[in-house]
């Protein structure tokens, strides 16, 4: 009896051992269930204070659009903000991991995260799944050296610009990139201008609709506008109200305060820089 | 007893003998048309270059054409394709003209032959590959219309083929409005090429802006547009985020 085999270290990574199966069942009919995506508009510019990121609200699987109203606009670091499209699992899972990547490397340096640290994070963990984490996004953000704005494909290559746009309905936001972008726009116009772009998503592409969400970077801090625009309100709505059946009556409401633990001692030695 | 399987295939369209006489793909191809109506009748823009695949290979194709008295063509896609449909039209107007009706086709009644030539071939699997513009004035009717390889057609007022669908539609639809002057449709025209200039690779920056009105048909001698790279952004991207690109 004899384990001829030796025994292989495990494999990281994924694992395409049931791709043949797969081909052959789509043969025969069955196919294997659509992902949802965010077929989307995100763009992101830098103005004079900052950056501007923006993003339509349509999240669809297949021809359906499964959520009318989903963030794009994912939270990175208190200075950092990241929009996503491609398939909405990979987006939220890549930007949480890379969130919580950053906080632990602020504890550990104890500064601002930069936008350079988080679009390495990023780059290294999509060119490792060489093009499998169907991500592409806009990172955007302030940071001591100043405003950045970056774009990440999903295979891990990235471009640092003034203005950029992606997702399906990026050619049509940057259609309006291209004729009316100039440097040192004001905040006012910035966000105008993004709220244009997206818009052209939203009207000019089938994988955007709904609404359009902005996000103001600057140095001074950030500024989520969320629903900033709603250029497709419902059309009818009745006039009676939605009235919904009673549910669980309160009897009786006890609120107690928790008590701290643990004493905060604030001051002590300020970090060196 | 030796039955033969027949070597010729019951269908002789896509039999292997018939398929170097069908198109399969295009070869030299020109990209997008943008036209739009304006007061006094159409503007069709297209610049002028000719792409052998990857490789721009001819940078003077003449991509508009006018038809008769009262029409202009502008294609994109294969170039001896719209050869050959000029030759089509060609011969259509002569025989509208040996009539010597005092009558002429308008640009109506040439997209409506456009439309039959290209959806016949398509139906025989041979297309013509081509996406056509047909923009017209006639008895001061204005008319612009759209013609694919598959014969799709429609009319509208204002259309672009290939990536300026993608491209310059998106424009023309938040700030085309009726009645604009020559000045602002030029300007609105050229802000469209420009982006597709930008974004889109087999463009050249050599284009022609053609006009037809009731007169007839200018097509302006070819120019190119400016562009403006000056951005800092561009001039130095990694300022300040040393290690990325």
């Amino acid at each position: 009896m004899s384990k001829s085999l030796i025994e292989m270290p495990p494999k990281g990574g994924f694992s395409f051992d049931l791709c043949k199966r797969n081909e052959m069942l789509a043969k025969q009919g069955v196919n294997p269930p659509s992902f949802r995506k965010t077929g989307t508009t995100i763009v992101g510019l830098i103005f004079q204070d900052g950056v501007i990121l923006g993003a339509d609200t349509r999240a669809t699987e297949g021809p359906i659009v499964c959520d009318k109203n989903c963030e794009k606009i994912h939270y990175m670091a208190p200075n950092i903000y990241c929009c996503g499209a491609g398939t909405a699992a990979d987006t939220e899972a890549v930007t949480d991991m890379v969130s919580s990547q950053l906080q632990l490397h602020r504890y550990h340096t104890g500064r601002e995260s930069r936008v350079v640290t988080a679009l390495t994070l990023l780059k290294r963990h999509l060119f490792n799944y060489q093009g499998y984490v169907s991500a592409a996004l806009v990172l955007g953000g302030v940071d001591v050296t100043g405003p950045h704005l970056h774009t990440i494909y999903p295979h891990g290559s990235t471009d640092t610009l003034p203005f950029a746009t992606m997702g399906s309905g990026s050619l049509a936001a940057m259609a309006v990139f291209e004729s009316k972008y100039r440097e040192g726009l004001a905040r006012d116009e910035g966000i105008e201008l993004v709220t244009e772009a997206i818009c052209s998503g939203i009207f000019n592409d089938l994988g955007s609709g709904s609404n359009v969400d902005i996000c103001v970077i600057t140095k001074g801090g950030k500024e989520y506008l969320r629903n900033h625009l709603q250029p497709n309100p419902r059309t009818y709505t009745s006039s009676k109200g939605y009235s919904f059946p009673k549910k669980t009556e309160v009897l009786l409401t006890k609120i107690t305060p928790l008590k701290e633990k643990v004493e905060i001692i604030e001051g002590g030695d300020a970090m060196e820089e | 007893m030796n039955f033969m399987a027949s070597t010729q295939p019951e269908n002789r369209l896509l039999g292997p003998q018939s398929d170097s006489q069908r198109t399969l793909y295009p070869y030299v191809t020109g990209t997008s048309v943008v036209a739009l109506k304006y007061k006094d009748g159409i503007l069709m823009a297209a610049d002028m270059g000719g792409s052998y695949g990857s490789t721009l290979r001819y940078k003077s194709v003449e991509r508009m054409k006018p038809i008769g008295k009262h029409s202009l063509l502008g294609a994109s896609g294969e170039i001896s394709d719209f050869q050959e449909i000029l030759r089509y039209l060609d011969e259509l107007i002569l025989y509208d003209n040996m009539w010597d009706d005092g009558n002429s086709l308008g640009p109506k009644e040439v997209h409506n032959y456009l439309t039959r030539v290209m959806y016949n071939r398509r139906n025989k699997f041979n297309p013509l590959w081509n996406s056509l513009v047909l923009g017209g004035v006639k008895n001061g009717q204005k008319y612009l219309g759209m013609v694919n390889m598959i014969g799709v057609n429609f009319e509208d007022n204002h259309v672009a083929t290939g990536f300026g669908n993608h491209l310059a539609r998106p424009i023309l639809r938040q700030e085309w409005h009726e009645n604009l002057s020559f000045e602002d449709g030029v300007r609105l025209l050229e802000k469209c090429m420009r982006v597709l200039l930008y974004r889109d690779r087999s463009a050249v920056n050599k284009l022609q802006i053609a006009k037809i009105t009731e007169e007839g048909v200018t097509i302006s001698q070819p120019y190119s547009l400016k562009t403006y790279w000056e951005f800092s952004a561009f001039k130095n991207p990694t300022q300040g985020a040393v290690g990325s690109w």
